[in-house]
Order: structure tokens, then sequence, then C-alpha cells
């Protein structure tokens, strides 16, 4: 996976909490929305979808697509509503349908 | 439960501007909005977004802050982070707060919930570090960040505004690759004597053109066969132009072709709906005051037909002014009174939208798809599915999902509905008001039986309350 962010923040905070996605520890802004931080770190694909398995990350940014789909605590959730609070252990959703590709 | 006159909902320039003329006049309001603060996608935290932010979003996006600011100062119940599941006909709404769920009783509801982009529908277009243009300004205002290495691409003067912030910015986009073409230009010509009364936007245009072309940003119209490449994420884009074929490697593809009402919420209460030829989609039928064929429910803004957010705003205004009129808060000569300034404002900034809707209409590409297209993201149906379901004898949308599942998945065909009717309407060579769109049934988002539980227990506790 291609971890160089495709974002620049033009400005960043410096209020930050630890959250992990799939196991692995990502430093993001406290209260700033989840998924604009998860692309900001780097990550491009967010879940597998059902069908075909195949990656996708947020497309709308607002509540609509639903490509954003995240696990949080057992429960599927759209990361572009929602907020990074510290502690968060998110995990892709079907990522038992991904294909090998990290 | 809760009672109110007015139940507003959506917190963009129309619900913020309907919410604050019906508080004015003395209604009790209730908004209700998705988001964690009032502005819509249009001002999306202007309240927050800081002064670096709103120098590259420009005046257009920092006018918005008046319109918070006015919210503030009026008497209004804003429920920010309510996703709204049920509208009933008798004006009751179903909405949760963190998987609270809870109902309120309004006497007339107003529905603001704005536009959502028209489907893309292009190969590749389901790769991640693909976006709608839409979803890049939402990133830039909510949370600062800037598409770097990003090619835009479709029909659509917000192509031009977004290139404009990311040059500001310091990251121009590396190409802007346009559909429409030179005949649909000239097809809008006819409609540019009129177009002039908005000249002030024509001006926009003009200098956010000209501010592109210093930057040295290579410019593509009448791009055709647009495909996006990449195996599980974004790498390059093709295009053809004038028969050759240009390659552009990149990390992001911000794609456009306009934005359509978004009708969940009208078609989940059965308003009339009717389409739109010129700008090519469904809109509920409503009078000018936003009255839908519900005598309860008025739809403002966006979300009755795309006219932009300062007719989005006025919409607002005359939609409350007609509530409070109809609940006996002020006359009909009242009314009128104060409506007419703001329906002759209204007027003006719509006269652009005929010559816009000519300019850049959607793509052929996406409104006739390719066969192999997925058009149906969810669950992944092609273009080449909903025409081989339409030789099987499927006339319709409903009839489409049972075959093969289109619309079924989360978003509720949000993102598929528009195409989906096109194609069945081509393949059946019915209109697409003959051939309809899907039924929407509440939730309108998904829900959990927790949160039903919840309002069914404060449900049961408010009857005893009362006996
Ligand atoms: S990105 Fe579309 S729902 Fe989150």
């Amino acid at each position: 996976m291609n971890n160089a962010s495709p974002f620049h923040n033009i400005s960043p905070s410096d209020d930050l909490v630890t959250v992990t996605f799939d196991g692995i520890e990502y430093i993001l802004p406290d209260g700033a929305n989840l998924a604009a931080s998860l692309l900001e770190a780097g990550l491009r694909y967010f879940r597998n979808t059902p069908v075909s398995g195949a990656p996708r990350g947020p497309f709308c940014m607002m509540g609509a697509c639903y490509d954003c789909l995240v696990e949080i605590d057992g429960e599927t959730r759209q990361a572009c509503m929602t907020e990074v609070t510290s502690g968060l252990k998110i995990e892709r959703a079907h990522r038992d349908k991904g294909l090998e590709n990290d | 439960m809760t009672e109110v006159d007015l139940v507003i909902v959506g917190a963009g320039p129309a619900g913020m501007s309907a919410a604050v003329t019906a508080a004015e006049i003395g209604l009790s309001v209730l908004l209700l909005d998705e988001q964690p603060a009032a502005g819509g996608q249009i001002y999306r935290n202007v309240a927050k977004a800081d002064e670096t932010r709103g120098d590259i979003l420009g005046k257009d996006y920092t006018y918005g802050l008046e319109l918070v600011t006015a919210m503030r100062s009026a008497s209004i119940t804003h429920v920010t982070d309510a996703t709204v599941w049920k509208i009933g006909e008798d004006g009751t709404v179903a909405y949760s707060v963190n998987g609270k769920a809870s109902l309120v009783q309004g006497r007339k509801v107003i529905l603001a919930t704005g536009a959502l982009e028209r489907p893309v529908p292009i190969p590749g277009w389901t790769l991640p570090g693909v976006m709608t243009a839409g979803a890049a300004q939402i990133l830039l205002k909510q949370s600062g960040l800037v598409a770097e290495r990003a090619v835009i691409c479709g029909s659509g003067p917000l192509i031009y505004l977004i290139a404009q912030q990311m040059i500001r910015a310091g990251k121009p986009p590396l190409a802007i690759i346009e559909t429409q073409t030179k005949s649909d230009l000239l097809n809008a010509m006819r409609h540019l004597p009129h177009a002039l009364r908005g000249w002030r936007y024509l001006m926009k245009g003009a200098k956010l053109l000209s501010e592109i072309k210093r930057a040295g940003v290579m410019r593509v119209t009448g791009a055709e066969n647009l495909e996006i490449e990449g195996d599980t994420e974004v790498r390059a884009i093709a295009f053809t132009h004038r028969g050759q074929t240009t390659r552009i490697q990149c990390n992001l593809v911000l794609l456009h072709q306009g934005v359509v009402p978004n009708t969940q919420a009208t078609r989940s209460l059965r308003l009339e709906h009717a389409w739109s030829s010129a700008q090519r989609c469904f809109h509920p039928i409503t009078n000018e005051w936003g009255l839908s064929s519900l005598e309860t429910v008025y739809v403002a803004g966006d979300g009755a037909g795309i006219g932009g957010a300062k007719a989005a705003e006025q919409a607002g205004a005359i939609s409350a002014l007609h509530v409070a009129f109809a609940l006996g808060f002020i006359t009909k000569a009242d009314r009128d009174k104060r409506a007419a300034p703001i329906l002759r404002l209204q007027s003006a900034e719509l006269a652009l939208r005929p010559f816009l809707d000519r300019a850049y209409p959607p793509s052929d590409q996406v409104l006739k798809p390719a066969d192999d297209t997925v058009i149906c993201r969810c669950e992944e149906v092609t273009a080449g599915d909903i025409r081989a379901y339409a030789r099987l004898g499927c006339t319709g949308p409903n009839q489409a999902k049972a075959f093969g599942r289109s619309g079924m998945g989360p978003c509720q065909g949000r993102y598929c509905g528009l195409t989906v009717t096109e194609l069945l309407s081509q393949e059946t060579g019915t209109t697409p008001d003959a051939v309809g769109s899907y039924h929407i049934r509440p939730p309108l988002k998904p829900i959990t039986l927790g949160e039903l539980a919840t309002l069914e227990q404060t449900l049961t506790d408010e009857t005893k309350g009362l006996i």
C-alpha cells in the first residue's frame, strides 16, 4: 500500500490522539473527521465490498455513498460521519472478503 | 413526544434561512441536521474554519458565517449529529443522535436536504482515490485537506472553483479534463441574453478561468472515453480527445457531472415528482412557496431543483413565510409583502441556470455507460446487467432491484437511481417519468434495533405519564 498521503493539510492540528486501524497505530487529530484523518494518514482503502471483495474508500464525504464503512467495536459505521476520539479501534469493513494487497 | 410548529430537516442555506425566518415570526422551530455544525455542504464547518481556509475558499464560502450567526441569535432548537430516518405524512419525524432515537411532531415540515453529486459511472470510478469533486471541497472545508497530484474531470462550473482553490492552496490540479463540448456552449448561447441578469456569476466564472490559465493548468474540453486505471487504487486516468488518447498518472481523480436533488426523503413520503429534461433528474413537484403535493410538507432549496446556495437561502425564507401564514402567525397580506422582495432576488439568482444547464450537460458516457461499467456501487451491478433485465421484460427500477439487487445496498440507490432510470428509459423507449424511480422506504439510513428499542421505551414512558 502506498502510504504517502495524497493530501496536504493547510492547517494541521496539534491536539493529537492515538487510534488503531487494523491493529496499526495512527496518530490523528482529536475530534477531526475520521475519514479525512485516515486519508491524510495515507490510508486509501477502508473496506471491501461484500460482493466481489473489491477495495473501496471514501467517495462522497457526506454520508451518502457508504464506501467509507469501517468497523468500530464490532459496529459498522461511516467513517465520514464519525469523529476521531482517543483509542478508537478501527477495522476494515468486510475485510474477510479482501484481496491480499496490503 | 415533543411538538413544535415547524420541523426543518437540513441545516444548509435553505434550512438555516427557513429556521431564522420562522423563529423571528414566533414559530417554535426544531432544526435537525446530520453534521456536527450548521452550514450544509456548501458552508460546511464555516463557523470553525480558520483564516487560511477562509482565504482559500473565498467570500462565497465565508458568507455562510452570516447565516450561521443569524441562526444562533434566533430561538431555534438545532439538533446536530441527527440522522433523520423516518418522516410521516402527518409531520412526525423520527431521528437518532448517537444511537438514541427520538420522535418529534411538527405541524409543518420543511425538507431542506439539498443535493447529491450526479452519479458518474465510468470505468474505474469505484477505485479508492476516486472521489466526487464535492468530496474534495468537503475535505478542504471540514479538515483543511487539499488533494495533491489530482486530476479533476467532468462538467460543470464547480470544477473551476475547486481548481482555483487548489491553485490558491499551492497544489494545482495536474489537469482539468472536461466533457462538455463546443456545441454545448453554442446551444447555451441562446440563453445568454437572459443569463446576463446573472452577470456577477458570469464574471466570476471568467475570473476563475483566467486564474486557471495563468497557473498553467492543462485544460481539455470535449474529452471522451474517460477511463480510470489502477488495481487497488487510482494510478492514472486516460481519455480521448479528437481521436487521440492521453494518459495522466495521478494520485486522485475528482469527478463531477453536476449536482441533482437528493430525493430520498421526498420519495419516502411518496410526494409527486417530475423529470426535468433540462437538468436530467427528478425533482419533487412544488408550488412557488415550496409546498409539495402533501399539505404538511414543503421542500426548499436544491432538494426541490438545483438553483445554488443563494437561491436555496431565498427558497427557505419563502417556504417559512408560507408556513407562518398557514399556521395563522401572519396574514396573507403580510406574507406577500415580505415575500415579494425575496422572490424578485430569487428570479435574478436563477437567471443563469438555463445557460449553465445547457453549457455543462452530463456527458453521454455517464448517461449511457458501457455494458461492463459498474453502475450500482454497492451491489456491483453493471450497465450491461440493467440492459439485460430490460430485454427480459424489466420496465422499472423497482423491478430491476428484484432482478439483480441494484439499489438494495446501503446507499439505497442514491448513486445509481438516476442511471437505472436513464438506462431503462433508453432500452424500453419510454420517458424517464414513465420509467419512474426506486421506491424509498424508511429507514432512510440504516438504524439498529437498539435505536428502535430506545424509541419505544421513551414513547411508552410518555404514554404512561399521560395516564
Ligand atoms: S464517503 Fe460516502 S458515506 Fe462516507
